[in-house]
């Protein structure tokens, strides 16, 4: 490869001073940019006191919630100082009333044995003695000196306390041994009683069963049918709450649509004498302007903690401040599309004589409403995510329901059931959006492109 | 070339007749898709009323009753819940213990509270967009079809993207809260990982439409991927990409409000307490201020977008 010569490179610098000799804002502006953005995070740690937050965080906490959302616990304990030892179970388990599962085996000599996972995990105890095997070992725990003694080392896995011996078996579950009880924590995968809660006369049945009892079983309840019952049952699943989540779902699919379509409708007249060059007055386009503004800057928040007091809490609330919110939003975004309109239309139209109306609906609607409608479906598409979240403070939908399933931290199985739900919602609303849009961008290109090929 | 519609040979009637044909087919079709919006429009309210505590109907002639608690029985004491100054009307009372709130930074000079709280929420806001286009930059690249290292990759990515994107923000906000307690840091997460959603979308849909040029010139001396990004697409992109941060930081004051009255901190947990129990000074001292900044905020972001990239900055969605 040639090397250039120092002329060569001086009479390339000469030739294109532009490149080379550069104003130094703009040879320091990244530079100063970069810093300032260095310091602004430094401050910003400083602000929030992250390093502290973090110290004090409970990351062993992620993985716990993780798990919680796609499984279930089940946890009996065992009272070693009755006169014969029996399985008690929480009072709501997902068992039901009368749990019998087979993982509990009730030996021949009166001692218990609680498989956890198979046999490779399982514990085996009577009022004095209990046998914990996990990972290849059988650790014996002697109960008669009044506190649980491990004989033999203690593996890692197993935690031995004052007056209790804890052995974690990861996913599975765990088993907790004093002296007067033992205490079992079982993991399942999946959710329980999704269909059937146990109050339901179908819990526990087979798909086949509940088939066979649907089409031509007696009458469960009577007065009425098999069917109506099955589905009143899984409605009204006290556990899901299947029909309350998605009449709330609902709500918060009506909100985004109700707000965004009546926005619509009010900024669409408004944008007319709000555009330059279509307004009748300047003065008018200017207070317009600064109106819808004003609806967008007061915050769709601050709209729905009013109509949440005005009206009670619930979806007319919401509706409202999505409805306040757009008039500003698609108000702005309608006023400009109409700025950007081409006037040769309307000068058509004019010079046939047609008055005001006429020369909007024929020389302005017919460029514009594609963009409209293309611009509506954009905000209603995001409207619909917004709307899960105004919900959360009382604006009715499904943000509120979600929101008191997280505070308890207890049921993530909920909350997961109904993120996916929202998932879905608003999957299939970008695709109906997405499509929709994509059909009137085909109609704007084609306008565009006749446009550009009649000069 | 001009459009012209093929028209049947024999005569005009029977032109006239298609085009009256294709209008009235059209015009049907029209009134069709209205109906059928008016009347999703309809049961929408009507359901919505029917699910509310309070009825549409039935509260309409009271709204004005509810504003009358939000005006002050002393104007004065508006700016003197936004100052921090003590009120006349002092009591000890919640409604009107303004100068509680005063955050010293040094001697008798003080921030007052809800300068202090906007700040959270700005700060909330744009640290998590600063976290938004760190990641969504890079991903962006991975994921435009035209640029993209290898198209599995652009998959994985393009699809966690739209997860992040579509994923309600209030379930992390939830998560997080905890998991490092509630508070700002909760806020931050949640908003931020939405924005590399919602921003990485935006970046790779600008990155399909670059010039290739630079980027074939680049290819022909040998430049590997990180080079030819950096030197041949980042310039040609990097204004429209400033242009949607800086629209980012708009939406994102408003999510860092909302996410804060649903316990993330910041101003928006104040201004839901301070209606919910009626306070109206403080809750117009609140709205004023929110309003002026989240105003100003807009204003310059968009002063700065028109000198970054021209008009086109506000064209959404089309």
């Amino acid at each position: 490869m040639a090397t250039m010569t120092a002329e060569e490179m001086l009479s390339i610098e000469a030739r294109h001073p532009q490149v080379f000799r550069r104003p130094a804002y703009k040879r320091f502006g990244p530079l100063l940019l970069f810093v300032g953005t260095l310091l602004y995070l430094v401050y910003a740690l400083w602000f929030f006191s992250l390093p502290q937050v973090l110290r004090e965080s409970h990351w062993e906490r992620l993985p716990l919630f993780l798990t919680q959302w796609i499984s279930y616990d089940l946890q009996p304990e065992f009272r070693l100082d009755q006169p014969e030892i029996m399985p008690k179970y929480p009072r709501f388990s997902a068992l039901g009333d009368n749990p019998n599962p087979d993982w509990v085996i009730k030996n021949a000599d009166g001692s218990f044995t609680v498989r956890i996972d198979g046999q490779a995990k399982s514990v085996t105890f009577d009022k004095t003695y209990a046998t914990i095997v996990a990972n290849g070992q059988t650790v014996p725990v002697a109960l008669t000196s009044g506190k649980p003694v491990v004989s033999g080392p203690v593996p890692d896995w197993m935690t031995v306390h004052d007056d209790e011996v804890v052995a974690k078996m990861g996913f599975v579950g765990e088993v907790r041994v004093t002296v007067d009880r033992v205490k079992v924590r079982k993991r399942f995968l999946g959710w329980a009683n999704f269909v059937f809660d146990t109050r339901s006369p179908f819990f526990g049945k087979s798909v086949g069963q509940v088939i066979s009892l649907i089409i031509s079983g007696p009458e469960l309840k009577p007065g009425t049918s098999n069917l109506a019952l099955a589905g009143d049952n899984i409605w009204n699943n006290a556990q899901w709450q299947h029909g309350d989540v998605w009449t709330k779902l609902l709500q918060t699919i009506v909100m985004a649509f109700l707000g965004t379509l009546l926005g619509g409708i009010v900024a669409f007249p408004l944008a007319f004498f709000a555009a330059r060059n279509i307004t009748p007055s300047g003065v008018l386009s200017q207070v317009l302007k600064r109106f819808f503004d004003f609806m967008r800057s007061v915050d769709m928040l601050i709209w729905a903690l009013f109509f949440t007091r005005a009206f009670g809490p619930g979806p007319l609330a919401g509706s409202a401040a999505i409805f306040f919110t757009e008039i500003g939003t698609l108000g702005k975004v309608y006023s400009e599309g109409l700025e950007n309109i081409d006037d040769k239309p309307r000068e058509g139209v004019l010079s046939t004589g047609a008055n005001g109306l006429l020369v909007q609906r024929y020389g302005v609607m017919p460029e514009v409403i594609p963009i409209f409608i293309s611009q509506t479906l954009y905000q209603w598409e995001s409207n619909t995510r917004g709307a899960t979240i105004i919900g959360a403070v009382g604006a009715g939908g499904i943000g509120l329901k979600l929101w008191e399933a997280m505070r308890t931290n207890s049921n993530w199985a909920n909350v997961f059931y109904m993120v996916l739900l929202i998932l879905l919602v608003v999957f299939i609303f970008d695709n109906i959006s997405n499509f929709l849009r994509r059909r009137l961008s085909r109609t704007i290109h084609d306008y565009n492109r006749i446009q550009a090929q009649q000069g | 070339m001009t459009l012209s519609v093929t028209a049947p040979s024999d005569g005009i009637h029977q032109t006239a007749d298609t085009w009256r044909r294709q209008t009235s087919l059209r015009r049907f079709y029209t009134v069709l898709g209205v109906s059928l919006l008016l009347a999703a429009m309809l049961s929408s309210m009507w359901f919505a009323d029917e699910a509310n505590a309070g009825h549409f109907f039935d509260r309409l002639p009271h709204i004005l009753d509810f504003l009358s608690w939000l005006v002050p029985k002393d104007w004065n004491d508006v700016w003197r819940a936004l100052f921090d100054i003590a009120s006349p009307r002092d009591t000890g009372t919640q409604e009107f213990n303004f100068p509680l709130g005063r955050v010293y930074v040094w001697g008798g000079f003080y921030v007052p509270e809800y300068f202090e709280l906007m700040l959270t929420t700005v700060n909330v806001a744009l640290v998590s967009t600063f976290i938004g286009f760190i990641f969504a930059v890079p991903f962006s690249f991975i994921a435009a079809r035209n640029l993209t290292p290898h198209p599995a990759l652009r998959l994985v990515v393009k699809r966690f993207m739209e997860l992040l994107r579509a994923f309600p923000e209030i379930v992390i906000a939830g998560l997080f809260a905890a998991i490092v307690s509630t508070g700002p840091i909760a806020a931050i997460i949640a908003i931020g990982l939405h924005s590399i959603g919602a921003l990485g979308k935006l970046f790779y849909e600008i990155n399909e439409n670059i010039d290739m040029r630079a980027e074939e010139g680049l290819t022909a001396v040998g430049a590997n991927w990180f080079e030819r990004v950096r030197f041949a697409d980042l310039p040609q992109v990097l204004p429209n990409f400033v242009s949607y941060t800086l629209l980012r930081v708009e939406i994102n004051v408003r999510a860092s409000t909302i996410i804060g009255a649903v316990g993330g901190g910041g101003i928006g947990e104040e201004l839901k307490l301070s209606i919910s129990r009626g306070f109206g000074a403080k809750t117009l001292a609140l709205v004023l201020l929110l309003f002026t900044t989240i105003f100003i905020i807009d204003q310059f972001s968009a002063w700065l977008r028109r000198k970054l990239v021209g008009e086109q900055a506000f064209m959404m969605g089309a």
